[in-house]
């Protein structure tokens, strides 16, 4: 079992937290001038690199959205920090 | 090649098994290909094969980085069906099937194809809304698949759980009948085999570092034995092929998850049949030798880790007890996992990318062992036309920015 962080909760257990999206994506705007594929670049493309990642997840039980930077080989995590703008 | 037969078994017997030549040969690299496929799986063996054997190109090499069929082929829980929902999909797996089928013929290999049939159990009456639904499209595809009872799958399965404290009830499921098991490790040997006959070249311990790309054009691969040359690559490397298709500039829709298996200590024979339980989401089959092989879902964690974790264990394991309470007396023999590629519709992506002469064949996530013959067959047609065959065309990477998602995570509630 592994233990990730919370940045309000604090150590939980891995089942509480869900994977939400690879970290750094911008939703293109205005809508109107979105072309088809920059839509499904923002929407599906990923990069799902080996080793260094950053991204979202959810803790689910209290509903809180961070952001993760751990290695996807060896599973360790270096950091948690709340979203840009969480805490401002 | 030495054909395999009862006769040439049977005179091998006589001389001790002294006789017998390695299956494929050792191969190293030239410095140029008609063809590269990168991945020495199913997918990229059977599309090494194809291309031979169905169009004739001459010079193909196969670069495998560790030894073939090492990857998720060789840790696959090998169900076969082609129990999918959408008239794409069910062209897809059903040619895979009908390939299977005549295979250990066509390879002179034997694969072990087992059609015991498989029974996805439901346990409410919505559950067999969706089972009518299933079977419903299946039949209107054309492919052999039916709604049975209580009744009928208890008889298929007669050890179920179905004391009175049973968390789930069996209320009868989708039956397909040519659905089953094969050898995972023959399928790969077995194309290796008849490939290396044709003049292919199996390359192994063979990583690709990167593509060479040359004013839009691929021109071949660099790898730790140094770079060779090409005009066609395909890349059949599943939870690798988001970094490969990364040096020539391709984001790909897909995400890397570990995804388990596990095999008990052999017992006597007490299951003939693959069976898949809607309630627990765990799936089992018996092999041959009389082992529990068994699995269920990923493991939520994206990965490029081999290995899983602890909770899906769990969930898989105690799935099994729900469904068969007596395997508890039983022993875990072996567990693993492999890097699965999972796309957002559960379809693989086969097709054009990027570079000209680079083609995809990956995305298979939990599911590509059953589709294999047909990977290849499509890849193959694919490197060696330059264009695609009508079963690939709605899988290409373009169906994402057109909004022609093939949605069979919805559609048939998709497990391996
Ligand atoms: C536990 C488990 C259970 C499964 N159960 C089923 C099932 O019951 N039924 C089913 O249909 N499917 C199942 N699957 C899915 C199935 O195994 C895969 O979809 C299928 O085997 C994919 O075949 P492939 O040839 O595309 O990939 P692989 O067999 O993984 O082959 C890819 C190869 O590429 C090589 N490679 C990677 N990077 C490089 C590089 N840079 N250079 C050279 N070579 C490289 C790898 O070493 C690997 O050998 C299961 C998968 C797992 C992990
Ligand atoms: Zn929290």
């Amino acid at each position: 079992m592994q233990i990730f962080t919370c940045p309000f909760c604090g150590p939980r257990d891995e089942t509480e937290f869900h994977f939400a999206a690879e970290a750094g994506k911008k939703r293109p705007i205005p809508a109107e001038t979105v072309t088809d594929d920059e839509w499904a670049e923002y929407l599906y493309m990923n990069s799902a690199s080996r080793g260094k990642a950053q991204e979202v997840w959810l803790h689910v039980t209290c509903g809180e959205f961070f952001l993760m930077t751990r290695d996807t080989v060896t599973r360790d995590v270096t950091a948690v920090t709340s979203l840009p703008g969480r805490n401002a | 090649m030495k054909r395999y037969s009862a006769f040439s078994l049977f005179t091998e017997g006589l001389r001790g098994h002294r006789g017998w030549t390695p299956a494929w040969r050792k191969a190293t690299p030239q410095p140029g290909y008609d063809a590269i496929i990168v991945g020495g799986g199913g997918h990229g063996l059977a599309t090494a094969y194809y291309l031979a054997k169905n169009h004739g190109v001459p010079r193909v090499a196969v670069l495998e980085k560790g030894w073939i069929g090492g990857g998720n082929t060789g840790r696959n829980t090998t169900a076969i069906r082609s129990n999918y929902f959408y008239p794409e999909s069910v062209a897809l797996y059903d040619l895979a099937l009908r390939l299977y089928e005549g295979l250990s013929q066509a390879l002179n290999y034997n694969i072990m194809l087992s059609q015991r049939g498989m029974l996805i159990a439901a346990h409410t009456p919505t559950q067999m809304e969706i089972c009518a639904r299933i079977a419903n499209a299946m039949q209107l595809n054309g492919v052999d698949g039916e709604l049975i009872g209580a009744e009928e799958a208890l008889q298929r399965v007669p050890l179920l759980n179905r004391t009175a404290d049973a968390r789930y009830n069996c209320m009868g499921g989708v039956w397909q009948q040519r659905a089953g098991i094969a050898r995972h490790d023959a399928v790969a040997w077995g194309y290796a085999r008849a490939a290396s006959a044709l003049g292919v070249d199996i390359i192994e311990n063979c990583t690709v570092t990167d593509l060479l790309i040359e004013s839009g054009k691929i021109t071949g691969v660099e790898t730790d034995k140094g770079s060779i040359r090409a005009e066609r690559v395909g890349l059949a490397a599943a939870g690798a092929t988001p970094g490969l298709a990364s040096m020539a500039g391709i984001r790909l829709p897909i995400h890397t998850y570990a995804l388990q298996a596990f095999v008990s200590e052999p017992v006597k024979p007490m299951l003939d049949t693959v069976l898949l339980y809607l309630g627990t989401g765990t799936y089992v089959s018996q092999s041959d030798k009389g082992e529990l092989v068994f699995g269920g879902g990923l493991d939520r964690v994206p990965t490029h880790g081999q290995r899983g974790n602890l909770p899906a264990q769990e969930a898989v394991v105690s799935g099994l007890l729900e469904m068969f309470p007596a395997f508890a007396q039983l022993k875990l023999l072996r567990q693993w996992a492999g890097v699965v590629d999972v796309t957002p519709d559960s379809s693989p992506v086969i097709g054009p990318a990027g570079p000209e002469g680079l083609f995809l064949n990956c995305g298979w996530g939990t599911g590509g062992f059953k589709a294999i013959p047909a990977g290849g067959w499509l890849l193959a047609h694919l490197l060696a036309t330059g264009g695609h065959h009508e079963i690939s065309r709605p899988f290409d990477l373009d169906r994402f920015a057109r909004g022609r998602l093939i949605d069979e995570a919805a559609g048939s509630g998709i497990a391996h």
